[in-house]
Protein backbone atom coordinates (compact mmCIF):
# COMPACT_ATOMS: atom_id res chain seq x y z
CA UNK A 1 0.00 0.00 0.00
CA UNK A 2 2.71 2.42 1.02
CA UNK A 3 4.77 1.89 -2.15
CA UNK A 4 2.12 3.30 -4.41
CA UNK A 5 2.31 6.74 -2.87
CA UNK A 6 5.86 6.90 -1.54
CA UNK A 7 7.42 8.23 -4.73
CA UNK A 8 4.58 10.74 -4.97
CA UNK A 9 5.22 12.03 -1.47
CA UNK A 10 8.99 12.11 -1.87
CA UNK A 11 8.50 14.25 -4.98
CA UNK A 12 6.56 16.56 -2.67
CA UNK A 13 9.58 16.63 -0.36
CA UNK A 14 11.62 18.28 -3.09
CA UNK A 15 8.92 20.97 -3.41
CA UNK A 16 9.03 21.42 0.35
CA UNK A 17 12.82 21.80 0.29
CA UNK A 18 12.69 24.25 -2.61
CA UNK A 19 10.12 26.38 -0.81
CA UNK A 20 12.08 26.25 2.43
CA UNK A 21 15.42 27.19 0.88
CA UNK A 22 13.95 29.95 -1.31
CA UNK A 23 12.04 31.38 1.65
CA UNK A 24 15.20 31.26 3.74
CA UNK A 25 17.03 33.27 1.08
CA UNK A 26 14.27 35.89 1.03
CA UNK A 27 14.10 35.94 4.83
CA UNK A 28 17.88 36.32 5.17
CA UNK A 29 17.93 39.34 2.87
CA UNK A 30 14.91 40.92 4.60
CA UNK A 31 16.42 40.10 7.99
CA UNK A 32 19.71 41.78 7.15
CA UNK A 33 17.93 44.83 5.75
CA UNK A 34 15.67 44.95 8.82
CA UNK A 35 18.63 44.70 11.21
CA UNK A 36 20.53 47.37 9.27
CA UNK A 37 17.49 49.68 9.47
CA UNK A 38 17.15 49.10 13.20
CA UNK A 39 20.78 50.04 13.77
CA UNK A 40 21.23 52.79 11.18
CA UNK A 41 20.36 55.54 13.66
CA UNK A 42 17.63 56.98 11.41
CA UNK A 43 14.38 57.32 13.38
CA UNK A 44 12.14 56.65 10.37
CA UNK A 45 14.00 53.52 9.25
CA UNK A 46 14.22 52.32 12.81
CA UNK A 47 10.50 52.70 13.41
CA UNK A 48 9.43 51.04 10.16
CA UNK A 49 11.71 48.07 10.81
CA UNK A 50 10.43 47.83 14.36
CA UNK A 51 6.84 47.93 13.15
CA UNK A 52 7.59 45.18 10.63
CA UNK A 53 9.07 42.84 13.20
CA UNK A 54 6.44 43.58 15.85
CA UNK A 55 3.52 43.13 13.46
CA UNK A 56 4.74 39.95 11.82
CA UNK A 57 5.87 38.31 15.02
CA UNK A 58 2.55 39.07 16.64
CA UNK A 59 0.25 37.51 14.01
CA UNK A 60 -0.05 33.75 13.37
CA UNK A 61 1.74 32.45 10.27
CA UNK A 62 -1.43 30.89 8.92
CA UNK A 63 -3.35 34.16 9.15
CA UNK A 64 -0.57 36.03 7.37
CA UNK A 65 -0.30 33.34 4.74
CA UNK A 66 -3.99 33.58 3.86
CA UNK A 67 -4.00 37.38 4.11
CA UNK A 68 -1.02 37.82 1.83
CA UNK A 69 -2.03 35.17 -0.66
CA UNK A 70 -5.72 35.97 -1.04
CA UNK A 71 -5.68 39.55 0.21
CA UNK A 72 -2.59 40.33 -1.87
CA UNK A 73 -4.23 38.85 -4.92
CA UNK A 74 -7.41 40.88 -4.44
CA UNK A 75 -5.43 44.07 -3.83
CA UNK A 76 -3.18 43.51 -6.84
CA UNK A 77 -6.06 42.75 -9.14
CA UNK A 78 -8.15 45.72 -8.06
CA UNK A 79 -5.09 47.86 -8.67
CA UNK A 80 -4.62 46.32 -12.14
CA UNK A 81 -8.32 46.75 -12.85
CA UNK A 82 -8.21 50.43 -11.98
CA UNK A 83 -5.33 50.76 -14.45
CA UNK A 84 -7.40 48.97 -17.07
CA UNK A 85 -5.18 45.89 -17.10
CA UNK A 86 -6.31 42.25 -17.08
CA UNK A 87 -6.40 40.38 -13.77
CA UNK A 88 -3.66 37.84 -12.96
CA UNK A 89 -3.46 34.68 -10.91
CA UNK A 90 -0.65 34.59 -8.39
CA UNK A 91 1.89 31.85 -8.88
CA UNK A 92 1.44 29.75 -5.77
CA UNK A 93 5.11 28.92 -5.39
CA UNK A 94 6.22 32.53 -5.57
CA UNK A 95 3.39 33.68 -3.32
CA UNK A 96 4.25 31.00 -0.75
CA UNK A 97 7.94 31.80 -0.82
CA UNK A 98 7.37 35.55 -0.51
CA UNK A 99 4.95 35.12 2.37
CA UNK A 100 7.21 32.78 4.32
CA UNK A 101 10.23 34.94 3.51
CA UNK A 102 8.35 38.00 4.74
CA UNK A 103 7.38 36.30 8.01
CA UNK A 104 10.76 34.79 8.82
CA UNK A 105 12.59 37.92 7.71
CA UNK A 106 11.05 39.60 10.74
CA UNK A 107 12.35 36.91 13.09
CA UNK A 108 15.77 36.91 11.47
CA UNK A 109 16.04 40.70 11.70
CA UNK A 110 15.93 40.28 15.49
CA UNK A 111 18.50 37.48 15.37
CA UNK A 112 20.84 39.57 13.23
CA UNK A 113 20.32 42.70 15.29
CA UNK A 114 21.29 40.85 18.45
CA UNK A 115 24.36 39.36 16.76
CA UNK A 116 25.48 42.73 15.41
CA UNK A 117 25.13 44.37 18.80
CA UNK A 118 27.14 41.56 20.36
CA UNK A 119 30.24 42.32 18.27
CA UNK A 120 32.20 44.69 20.53
CA UNK A 121 32.49 48.27 19.29
CA UNK A 122 36.26 48.11 19.66
CA UNK A 123 36.37 45.63 16.78
CA UNK A 124 34.77 48.19 14.45
CA UNK A 125 36.90 51.01 15.81
CA UNK A 126 40.16 49.17 15.25
CA UNK A 127 39.15 48.73 11.61
CA UNK A 128 38.26 52.38 11.15
CA UNK A 129 41.37 53.56 12.99
CA UNK A 130 43.56 51.65 10.52
CA UNK A 131 41.99 53.26 7.49
CA UNK A 132 39.57 50.54 6.44
CA UNK A 133 36.47 51.74 4.62
CA UNK A 134 33.12 51.15 6.27
CA UNK A 135 32.07 48.33 3.91
CA UNK A 136 35.42 46.62 4.41
CA UNK A 137 35.15 46.84 8.19
CA UNK A 138 31.73 45.25 7.95
CA UNK A 139 32.73 42.48 5.55
CA UNK A 140 36.15 41.57 6.96
CA UNK A 141 35.76 42.30 10.66
CA UNK A 142 32.14 42.34 11.74
CA UNK A 143 30.35 39.88 9.46
CA UNK A 144 32.58 36.87 10.24
CA UNK A 145 32.13 37.45 13.98
CA UNK A 146 28.44 38.16 13.61
CA UNK A 147 27.82 34.92 11.72
CA UNK A 148 29.08 32.87 14.64
CA UNK A 149 26.84 34.78 17.04
CA UNK A 150 23.83 34.51 14.74
CA UNK A 151 24.06 30.77 14.04
CA UNK A 152 22.08 29.48 17.04
CA UNK A 153 19.16 31.84 16.36
CA UNK A 154 19.43 31.28 12.64
CA UNK A 155 19.31 27.52 13.09
CA UNK A 156 16.23 27.84 15.22
CA UNK A 157 14.46 30.00 12.67
CA UNK A 158 15.39 27.66 9.85
CA UNK A 159 13.88 24.71 11.69
CA UNK A 160 10.66 26.56 12.38
CA UNK A 161 10.54 27.83 8.80
CA UNK A 162 11.04 24.33 7.39
CA UNK A 163 8.13 23.08 9.41
CA UNK A 164 6.03 26.13 8.53
CA UNK A 165 6.29 25.23 4.84
CA UNK A 166 3.52 22.73 5.58
CA UNK A 167 1.23 25.79 5.65
CA UNK A 168 1.64 26.36 1.92
CA UNK A 169 -0.55 23.33 1.32
CA UNK A 170 -3.52 25.51 2.34
CA UNK A 171 -2.96 27.73 -0.67
CA UNK A 172 -2.89 24.68 -2.93
CA UNK A 173 0.84 24.09 -3.35
CA UNK A 174 1.59 20.41 -3.79
CA UNK A 175 4.21 20.08 -1.11
CA UNK A 176 4.81 16.98 0.98
CA UNK A 177 1.99 17.78 3.38
CA UNK A 178 -0.55 18.36 0.65
CA UNK A 179 0.31 15.04 -1.00
CA UNK A 180 0.26 13.12 2.26
CA UNK A 181 -3.24 14.35 2.95
CA UNK A 182 -4.31 13.31 -0.52
CA UNK A 183 -2.76 9.88 -0.15
CA UNK A 184 -4.24 9.47 3.31
CA UNK A 185 -7.72 10.34 2.06
CA UNK A 186 -7.47 8.03 -0.96
CA UNK A 187 -6.27 5.03 1.01
CA UNK A 188 -8.13 5.85 4.23
CA UNK A 189 -4.85 5.42 6.10
CA UNK A 190 -4.02 8.99 7.07
CA UNK A 191 -1.65 8.09 9.90
CA UNK A 192 0.62 6.03 7.70
CA UNK A 193 1.30 8.97 5.46
CA UNK A 194 1.52 11.49 8.28
CA UNK A 195 4.20 9.29 9.82
CA UNK A 196 6.09 9.20 6.53
CA UNK A 197 5.91 12.99 6.24
CA UNK A 198 6.94 13.45 9.85
CA UNK A 199 9.97 11.24 9.26
CA UNK A 200 11.00 13.23 6.17
CA UNK A 201 10.73 16.55 8.06
CA UNK A 202 12.80 15.06 10.84
CA UNK A 203 15.40 13.96 8.33
CA UNK A 204 15.64 17.42 6.77
CA UNK A 205 15.96 19.14 10.13
CA UNK A 206 18.50 16.65 11.46
CA UNK A 207 20.77 17.07 8.45
CA UNK A 208 20.42 20.87 8.78
CA UNK A 209 21.38 20.72 12.43
CA UNK A 210 24.51 18.76 11.64
CA UNK A 211 25.51 21.14 8.85
CA UNK A 212 24.92 24.25 10.93
CA UNK A 213 26.77 22.78 13.88
CA UNK A 214 29.77 22.19 11.63
CA UNK A 215 29.55 25.79 10.43
CA UNK A 216 29.40 27.01 14.01
CA UNK A 217 32.54 25.06 14.84
CA UNK A 218 34.30 26.50 11.82
CA UNK A 219 33.44 30.07 12.67
CA UNK A 220 34.35 29.61 16.33
CA UNK A 221 38.10 29.54 15.74
CA UNK A 222 39.67 31.90 18.24
CA UNK A 223 36.88 31.65 20.77
CA UNK A 224 37.71 30.28 24.16
CA UNK A 225 35.65 27.24 25.02
CA UNK A 226 34.25 28.89 28.13
CA UNK A 227 32.73 31.65 26.02
CA UNK A 228 30.89 29.37 23.64
CA UNK B 1 56.35 75.64 19.28
CA UNK B 2 53.82 74.16 21.69
CA UNK B 3 50.54 75.92 22.08
CA UNK B 4 49.08 77.11 25.32
CA UNK B 5 52.51 76.94 26.81
CA UNK B 6 52.94 77.95 30.42
CA UNK B 7 56.02 79.88 31.44
CA UNK B 8 57.21 76.99 33.56
CA UNK B 9 57.77 74.72 30.57
CA UNK B 10 58.91 77.35 28.10
CA UNK B 11 62.39 76.10 27.34
CA UNK B 12 61.21 72.53 27.58
CA UNK B 13 62.27 70.70 24.47
CA UNK B 14 65.62 72.33 23.85
CA UNK B 15 67.16 73.98 20.84
CA UNK B 16 67.76 71.01 18.54
CA UNK B 17 64.04 70.45 18.07
CA UNK B 18 63.51 73.26 15.61
CA UNK B 19 65.41 71.37 12.93
CA UNK B 20 63.22 68.28 13.13
CA UNK B 21 60.24 67.99 10.80
CA UNK B 22 56.77 68.51 12.18
CA UNK B 23 54.95 65.17 12.00
CA UNK B 24 51.64 66.01 13.57
CA UNK B 25 50.02 69.34 14.21
CA UNK B 26 46.67 69.48 15.93
CA UNK B 27 45.18 72.89 16.66
CA UNK B 28 42.49 74.18 18.92
CA UNK B 29 40.33 71.08 19.27
CA UNK B 30 36.91 71.60 20.83
CA UNK B 31 34.50 68.79 21.53
CA UNK B 32 31.13 68.68 23.26
CA UNK B 33 29.05 65.75 24.40
CA UNK B 34 25.59 67.29 24.48
CA UNK B 35 25.90 70.49 26.50
CA UNK B 36 29.07 69.38 28.22
CA UNK B 37 32.24 70.72 26.63
CA UNK B 38 34.91 68.08 27.22
CA UNK B 39 37.65 69.70 25.14
CA UNK B 40 38.04 73.47 25.29
CA UNK B 41 40.70 74.18 22.72
CA UNK B 42 43.61 71.77 22.85
CA UNK B 43 46.62 71.88 20.56
CA UNK B 44 49.59 69.63 20.12
CA UNK B 45 52.63 69.63 17.86
CA UNK B 46 54.74 66.53 17.50
CA UNK B 47 58.13 66.71 15.76
CA UNK B 48 59.82 63.61 14.42
CA UNK B 49 60.99 61.51 17.35
CA UNK B 50 58.89 63.28 19.97
CA UNK B 51 57.29 61.19 22.68
CA UNK B 52 54.44 63.23 24.08
CA UNK B 53 52.66 61.96 27.17
CA UNK B 54 49.17 63.19 27.93
CA UNK B 55 48.22 62.83 31.56
CA UNK B 56 45.25 63.86 33.65
CA UNK B 57 42.55 62.40 35.82
CA UNK B 58 39.70 60.46 34.25
CA UNK B 59 37.22 62.82 32.68
CA UNK B 60 39.92 65.36 31.85
CA UNK B 61 39.35 64.67 28.15
CA UNK B 62 42.70 63.08 27.35
CA UNK B 63 41.36 59.98 25.60
CA UNK B 64 38.74 62.02 23.77
CA UNK B 65 41.47 64.34 22.52
CA UNK B 66 43.55 61.41 21.26
CA UNK B 67 40.50 59.96 19.50
CA UNK B 68 39.82 63.31 17.84
CA UNK B 69 43.25 63.14 16.18
CA UNK B 70 42.16 60.24 13.93
CA UNK B 71 38.51 61.28 13.97
CA UNK B 72 37.22 58.31 15.93
CA UNK B 73 35.53 61.18 17.75
CA UNK B 74 34.41 64.04 15.57
CA UNK B 75 35.40 67.40 17.06
CA UNK B 76 33.31 70.57 16.90
CA UNK B 77 36.31 72.77 16.12
CA UNK B 78 39.92 72.22 15.28
CA UNK B 79 42.40 71.28 12.59
CA UNK B 80 44.68 68.32 12.05
CA UNK B 81 47.71 68.07 9.79
CA UNK B 82 49.90 65.04 9.35
CA UNK B 83 53.42 65.55 7.98
CA UNK B 84 52.36 68.90 6.55
CA UNK B 85 49.19 67.57 4.90
CA UNK B 86 46.07 69.16 6.38
CA UNK B 87 43.04 66.91 6.78
CA UNK B 88 40.18 68.61 4.96
CA UNK B 89 37.21 69.00 7.25
CA UNK B 90 33.64 70.05 6.67
CA UNK B 91 30.90 70.81 9.15
CA UNK B 92 28.05 68.32 9.30
CA UNK B 93 24.42 69.23 10.10
CA UNK B 94 24.94 67.95 13.67
CA UNK B 95 27.54 70.70 14.17
CA UNK B 96 30.55 68.39 14.28
CA UNK B 97 33.42 68.30 11.82
CA UNK B 98 33.99 65.33 9.57
CA UNK B 99 36.47 64.51 6.84
CA UNK B 100 35.56 66.02 3.49
CA UNK B 101 37.00 63.03 1.69
CA UNK B 102 36.65 59.53 3.07
CA UNK B 103 39.66 58.50 1.00
CA UNK B 104 41.93 61.12 2.55
CA UNK B 105 40.76 60.21 6.04
CA UNK B 106 41.44 56.52 5.42
CA UNK B 107 44.90 57.29 4.06
CA UNK B 108 45.75 59.46 7.07
CA UNK B 109 44.34 57.03 9.60
CA UNK B 110 46.59 54.27 8.31
CA UNK B 111 49.60 56.54 8.96
CA UNK B 112 48.40 57.28 12.50
CA UNK B 113 48.38 53.76 13.89
CA UNK B 114 46.49 53.49 17.15
CA UNK B 115 47.02 51.18 20.10
CA UNK B 116 43.92 50.78 22.24
CA UNK B 117 43.37 50.31 25.95
CA UNK B 118 41.55 47.03 25.33
CA UNK B 119 43.88 45.95 22.47
CA UNK B 120 40.96 45.48 20.06
CA UNK B 121 42.71 42.71 18.19
CA UNK B 122 40.31 41.16 15.71
CA UNK B 123 39.02 38.15 17.57
CA UNK B 124 38.35 35.91 14.57
CA UNK B 125 41.84 36.31 13.13
CA UNK B 126 45.13 34.76 14.17
CA UNK B 127 48.01 36.95 15.30
CA UNK B 128 49.54 36.86 11.82
CA UNK B 129 46.23 37.68 10.13
CA UNK B 130 45.73 40.58 12.52
CA UNK B 131 49.10 42.05 11.60
CA UNK B 132 48.96 41.61 7.82
CA UNK B 133 45.31 42.58 7.37
CA UNK B 134 45.88 46.31 6.90
CA UNK B 135 49.19 46.13 5.01
CA UNK B 136 47.76 43.62 2.52
CA UNK B 137 44.17 44.79 2.13
CA UNK B 138 44.44 48.53 2.72
CA UNK B 139 48.01 49.48 1.81
CA UNK B 140 48.49 46.98 -1.01
CA UNK B 141 51.70 45.45 0.32
CA UNK B 142 52.42 42.04 -1.31
CA UNK B 143 51.49 39.20 1.00
CA UNK B 144 54.99 37.70 1.30
CA UNK B 145 56.43 41.03 2.24
CA UNK B 146 53.66 41.68 4.76
CA UNK B 147 54.29 38.31 6.39
CA UNK B 148 58.02 39.01 6.59
CA UNK B 149 57.24 42.40 8.09
CA UNK B 150 54.89 40.82 10.63
CA UNK B 151 57.59 38.34 11.74
CA UNK B 152 60.09 41.16 12.08
CA UNK B 153 57.81 43.26 14.24
CA UNK B 154 56.68 40.32 16.35
CA UNK B 155 60.32 39.71 17.12
CA UNK B 156 60.75 43.36 17.99
CA UNK B 157 57.94 43.18 20.56
CA UNK B 158 59.48 40.00 21.94
CA UNK B 159 56.99 37.43 20.68
CA UNK B 160 58.08 34.37 18.75
CA UNK B 161 56.07 31.41 17.53
CA UNK B 162 52.68 32.99 18.20
CA UNK B 163 51.72 33.67 14.57
CA UNK B 164 48.94 31.09 14.50
CA UNK B 165 47.49 31.78 17.93
CA UNK B 166 44.20 33.55 18.40
CA UNK B 167 44.12 36.64 20.63
CA UNK B 168 41.79 35.02 23.15
CA UNK B 169 44.45 32.41 23.90
CA UNK B 170 47.04 34.96 24.95
CA UNK B 171 47.66 37.06 28.06
CA UNK B 172 46.73 40.74 28.05
CA UNK B 173 50.37 41.77 27.88
CA UNK B 174 50.98 39.52 24.89
CA UNK B 175 47.84 40.80 23.19
CA UNK B 176 48.93 44.39 23.66
CA UNK B 177 52.35 43.61 22.23
CA UNK B 178 50.67 42.00 19.21
CA UNK B 179 48.57 45.16 18.90
CA UNK B 180 51.79 47.20 18.90
CA UNK B 181 53.21 44.93 16.20
CA UNK B 182 50.02 45.47 14.21
CA UNK B 183 50.54 49.22 14.54
CA UNK B 184 54.20 48.98 13.53
CA UNK B 185 53.33 46.88 10.48
CA UNK B 186 51.62 49.82 8.78
CA UNK B 187 54.89 51.77 9.23
CA UNK B 188 53.08 54.80 10.61
CA UNK B 189 54.26 58.40 10.80
CA UNK B 190 52.92 58.78 14.31
CA UNK B 191 51.74 56.18 16.82
CA UNK B 192 48.80 56.97 19.08
CA UNK B 193 48.55 55.06 22.36
CA UNK B 194 45.28 55.23 24.28
CA UNK B 195 46.07 54.13 27.86
CA UNK B 196 47.92 51.06 26.59
CA UNK B 197 48.60 49.59 30.02
CA UNK B 198 45.42 50.52 31.90
CA UNK B 199 43.63 47.23 31.22
CA UNK B 200 46.58 45.04 32.15
CA UNK B 201 47.28 43.13 35.32
CA UNK B 202 50.06 44.93 37.21
CA UNK B 203 52.63 42.21 36.52
CA UNK B 204 52.06 42.54 32.77
CA UNK B 205 52.46 46.32 32.57
CA UNK B 206 56.26 46.14 32.52
CA UNK B 207 56.55 44.06 29.35
CA UNK B 208 54.44 46.52 27.38
CA UNK B 209 56.23 49.58 28.75
CA UNK B 210 59.58 48.01 27.85
CA UNK B 211 58.47 47.64 24.25
CA UNK B 212 57.23 51.22 24.17
CA UNK B 213 60.48 52.48 25.63
CA UNK B 214 62.42 50.62 22.92
CA UNK B 215 60.22 52.24 20.26
CA UNK B 216 60.86 55.67 21.73
CA UNK B 217 64.59 55.01 21.73
CA UNK B 218 64.62 54.19 18.04
CA UNK B 219 63.15 57.60 17.37
CA UNK B 220 59.49 56.89 16.68
CA UNK B 221 57.01 59.69 17.07
CA UNK B 222 54.50 58.77 19.74
CA UNK B 223 51.54 60.39 21.47
CA UNK B 224 50.72 58.45 24.62
CA UNK B 225 47.72 58.90 26.88
CA UNK B 226 48.87 57.26 30.09
CA UNK B 227 48.67 56.93 33.84
CA UNK B 228 52.27 55.73 34.04
CA UNK B 229 54.11 58.71 35.51
CA UNK B 230 57.45 56.91 35.35
CA UNK B 231 56.99 56.44 31.61
CA UNK B 232 56.05 60.08 31.13
CA UNK B 233 59.05 61.21 33.17
CA UNK B 234 61.73 58.88 31.84
CA UNK B 235 60.70 58.14 28.24
CA UNK B 236 58.68 61.14 27.14
CA UNK B 237 60.30 64.40 26.07
CA UNK B 238 57.13 66.41 26.53
CA UNK B 239 54.20 66.09 28.87
CA UNK B 240 50.75 67.67 28.73
CA UNK B 241 48.56 67.76 31.82
CA UNK B 242 44.88 68.05 30.96
CA UNK B 243 42.29 69.23 33.41
CA UNK B 244 38.62 69.73 32.57
CA UNK B 245 39.25 69.95 28.86
CA UNK B 246 42.17 72.38 28.98
CA UNK B 247 45.92 72.06 28.98
CA UNK B 248 46.66 73.06 32.55
CA UNK B 249 50.40 72.69 32.30
CA UNK B 250 52.90 71.28 29.82
CA UNK B 251 56.59 71.11 29.05
CA UNK B 252 59.67 69.05 29.74
CA UNK B 253 58.57 66.12 31.90
CA UNK B 254 61.64 66.31 34.14
CA UNK B 255 60.72 69.86 35.09
CA UNK B 256 56.95 69.74 34.95
CA UNK B 257 56.60 66.55 36.97
CA UNK B 258 59.34 67.37 39.45
CA UNK B 259 58.28 70.93 39.96
CA UNK B 260 54.63 71.41 39.03
CA UNK B 261 53.51 75.02 38.92
CA UNK B 262 49.74 74.64 38.99
CA UNK B 263 47.87 73.56 42.05
CA UNK B 264 45.85 71.03 40.05
CA UNK B 265 48.93 69.22 38.82
CA UNK B 266 50.40 69.25 42.31
CA UNK B 267 47.24 67.60 43.60
CA UNK B 268 47.14 65.14 40.72
CA UNK B 269 50.74 64.08 41.23
CA UNK B 270 50.33 63.70 44.96
CA UNK B 271 47.42 61.34 44.33
CA UNK B 272 49.14 59.23 41.72
CA UNK B 273 52.41 58.77 43.53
Amino acid sequence: MLEGYTAYIVAGASTTLKIALSSLAVATVLGLVGAACRLAGQPLLNRSAEAYSTLVRGVPDLVLMLLVFYGGQVAANSLLESLGLPAVDFDQFIAGVLTLGFIYGAYLSETFRGALLAVPRGQWEAGWAYGMSRPRVFLRIVLPQMIRLAIPGYTNNWLVLTKATALVSVIGLQDMMYRAREAGAATREPFTYLLVVGAVYLMITTVSLLLLRALERRTSAGVRMGEM
Amino acid sequence: MYHDQKPGGACAAGAGVAARAVKLEVKDVHKRFGEHEVLKGISLTAHAGDVISIIGSSGSGKSTFLRCINLLERPHEGSIALAGEPLELIRKPDGMLDAKSGKQLQRMRARLAMVFQHFNLWAHMTVLQNIIEVPVHVLGVPRDEAVARARRYLEKVGLCGVEDKYPAHMSGGQQQRVAIARALAVEPEVMLFDEPTSALDPELVGEVLRVMRALAEEGRTMVVVTHEMAFAREVGNHVMFLHQGRVEEEGDPQQVLANPQSERLQQFLSRTR
